[in-house]
């Protein structure tokens, strides 16, 4: 982060960091400012250039370095940060509303707190016009397996769970090493070590159906990293198989819903989208459950699946007992 | 960005904020080095009117006026009291928080926002360490659309956007006197009064195409005083708490449909054309979706009570078992 735009605010707000931090080490302010310490050295033997009109000895800014360490000794009367600007104390505070409405991440009265003093100080920049309801409905499992996952997570234990793949259509026990909690798109995910799959995966917690906390310590094999978390973080891999969908109009909402590449506006409204899938059991349940609201032009082993499994659906529901009326 | 401008931009702000009196482009170019530079009265203009845009985009309150009547033109100074950021004091648990908050978004430009912020609190003596770890990682979402509206909110401006139905190819464009940016449920609108059909309307900003443009001036739009965004936009999207609608009796093959065995109750074994499955009772909460839902399990789930479930599902086989899905 050294383009020249990052400069000027750095400028700005270092000498009134530097003060209300008297003797601190170079190398901790470049690291609070995400500079090199070399950059950082190069901005100080900048700002003490500069100062108060008059220019002489006693209105330069006066800076005083000690070993590795530096002090502000005449700050030419830029003693306070400059105000937040809208858009920043926007990007905060809204950012602050949204993690106050999700549950189980921080105390929310620490974040009404922190909300109320950035706006005070913020003052005329008060952001206005954006209002966060996160508006999911929690069930009462799933925040208590929330508070299980996170006293495992904090005692450092592995767990032990039943979850249900919803791509597989399965219920399966696995033990897992846990190594964070991640909240995306207003969901929580339980981030670890799957040690049946030797990898890390997501799991949702809401499909977490039996958990246990175990006495055996967790430990994620050094090489296991955290995702990076973005917007596609659930988007398929690109071996995955490719199906070719035409979408009716009231089906189309399935390409905002899932990854989909849009391929062309046909008549009627219809869609017609390329969408990737891992497991084709569950392509054929999503399909299948559309009835003709979606059509699959390819694969044709896909189709296939699909008119096999209503033919087999028919065929069985006509030996349900009489008792049911069928 | 140079030495010399960073040098120059730094001792501007220094004197603007240290003067009481206005001071003319003019007596700066005597006193604030780096002026001095300037070859001509043009190179001299050109160069400040770069610099007062640059701390106009850093935020910088830049006043400009008259020290007394008597003078002929205006001049410049920075009000401390608009300048500097006011006091502020976070205890351990609200540092934690804006620390988290900082690092909540997936777009660079809220992100770049978020972190501007936390330099200046750092530079007010607060202590936020951003790359505190933690054991729980939130994530906001936004659409291209957000940050171009949320400064047509703050500013009242009016806009203009394509947008599209989700159940229509159509793309029509819009234009919105908006009144606020709403998160319901992970996704984001705006809200606002609708010009082309005269009444208040919320658009979902993911289905926003291409650019937000403004019409005309900031400060055109007025906020009615007595509207609740929020309600607005969960009123639209159906925020009633689902209450289980109707009640199902389903048929269940062994080891199968484990998304629907985990939420219904097994009353009974029930062997169907030879293969061993379970009765199991469900609660249904959407019962025009249950068909899809049920449907798409294929022979792996069958339908014994209500019939009116048994007969959708029987109508989505069928059309699909005739080819009609695939040929139509």
């Amino acid at each position: 982060m050294s383009g020249s735009t990052e400069r000027m605010p750095r400028l700005l707000a270092l000498v009134p960091y530097l003060l209300a931090r008297p003797g601190i080490k170079i190398e901790q302010a470049a690291q609070d400012f995400d500079v090199s310490a070399k950059q950082l050295r190069k901005d100080l033997e900048l700002l003490w250039m500069c100062g108060l009109p008059g220019y002489g000895p006693g209105d330069l800014i006066d800076l005083s370095f000690d070993g590795d360490t530096v002090s502000v000794t005449f700050d030419a009367g830029m003693r306070r940060p400059l105000r937040l600007t809208g858009g920043e104390a926007s990007a905060l505070v809204i950012a602050l509303r949204a993690l106050g409405e999700t549950r189980g991440v921080v105390d929310t009265d620490a974040v009404q707190r922190a909300i109320a003093k950035i706006e005070s100080a913020a003052g005329n920049a008060q952001p206005a016009g954006v209002v966060v309801g996160m508006g999911v409905r929690e069930r009462e499992t799933t925040a208590r397996t929330r508070e299980t996952v996170r006293g495992a997570l904090q005692a450092g234990r592995a767990l032990r769970m039943r979850y249900y793949t919803a791509s597989k259509d399965e219920v399966t026990d696995r033990t897992v090493d846990p190594m964070r909690l991640l909240i995306v798109q207003a969901n929580s995910y339980l981030e670890a070590w799957c040690r049946r799959a030797g990898a890390v995966r997501l799991f949702r917690l809401d499909r977490i159906d039996e958990l246990d906390v175990l006495d055996e310590p967790a430990a994620p094999p050094a090489g296991a990293e955290p995702r990076q978390v973005s917007a596609d973080v659930f988007a398929p891999r690109d071996d995955y198989p490719e199906a070719v969908l035409v979408l009716e109009p009231d089906a189309r909402w399935i390409a905002e819903y899932y990854p989909c590449e849009e391929l062309a506006e046909l008549d009627g409204g219809r869609l017609r989208v390329r969408m990737r899938y891992g497991d084709e059991s569950w392509m054929v349940r999503l399909v299948l459950g559309r009835g003709e609201g979606v059509h699959v032009e390819g694969p044709e082993s896909l189709a296939q699946a699909v008119r096999q499994r209503a033919a087999d659906a028919l065929a069985r529901a006509r030996h349900l007992p009489v008792t049911y009326g069928q | 960005m140079s030495t010399a401008r960073a040098e120059r931009l730094v001792n501007l702000v220094l004197a603007l904020l240290s003067t009481r009196q206005f001071l003319t482009a003019e007596r700066i170019r005597g006193i604030v080095p780096g002026y001095g530079d300037a070859a001509t009265d043009e190179a001299f203009s050109r160069m400040f009117e770069r610099d007062k845009t640059e701390l106009r985009e850093l935020g910088i309150p830049l006043e400009t006026g008259r020290s007394s009547v008597f003078d002929p033109i205006e001049g410049y100074r920075i009000a401390r009291r608009d300048y500097e950021l006011g006091e502020i004091e976070l205890g351990p648990d609200e540092a934690t928080a804006v620390a988290l908050a900082a690092r909540l978004w997936d777009s660079p430009e809220l992100t770049g926002q978020a972190h501007g912020a936390l330099v200046k609190l750092r530079a007010a003596g607060v202590e936020v360490d951003e790359h505190a770890s933690t054991i729980v990682e939130p994530r906001v979402h936004t659409e291209p659309a957000f940050a171009p509206l949320l400064s047509a909110v703050q500013t009242g401006t009016v806009v203009r956007f394509d947008y599209r139905r989700s159940d229509s190819p159509e793309r029509r464009e819009r234009t919105l006197e908006p009144w606020g940016v709403v998160s319901w449920r992970a996704r984001w609108y705006v809200v606002g009064h609708d010009r082309d059909r005269d009444a208040p309307r919320c658009f979902r900003l993911s289905r926003i195409t291409g650019d937000v443009r403004t019409v005309g001036k900031p400060g055109a739009v007025h906020r009615p005083q007595d509207v609740n965004l929020l309600e607005f936009v969960a009123g639209t999207s159906g925020s009633q708490d689902p209450a289980p609608a109707a009640r199902a009796r389903l048929w269940l093959a062994q080891g199968r449909a484990a998304g629907i065995r985990r939420h219904a109750t097994v009353t009974g074994p029930l062997t169907v054309a030879d293969v061993e499955g379970d009765v199991v009772e469900v609660d249904l909460y959407f019962p025009e979706s249950a068909a899809d839902w049920i449907a798409g399990h294929g022979p792996d789930v069958l339908v014994l009570e209500p019939d009116v479930l048994a007969k959708a599902v029987r109508d989505r086989l069928e059309r699909v078992a005739l080819g009609l899905g695939a040929d139509a």
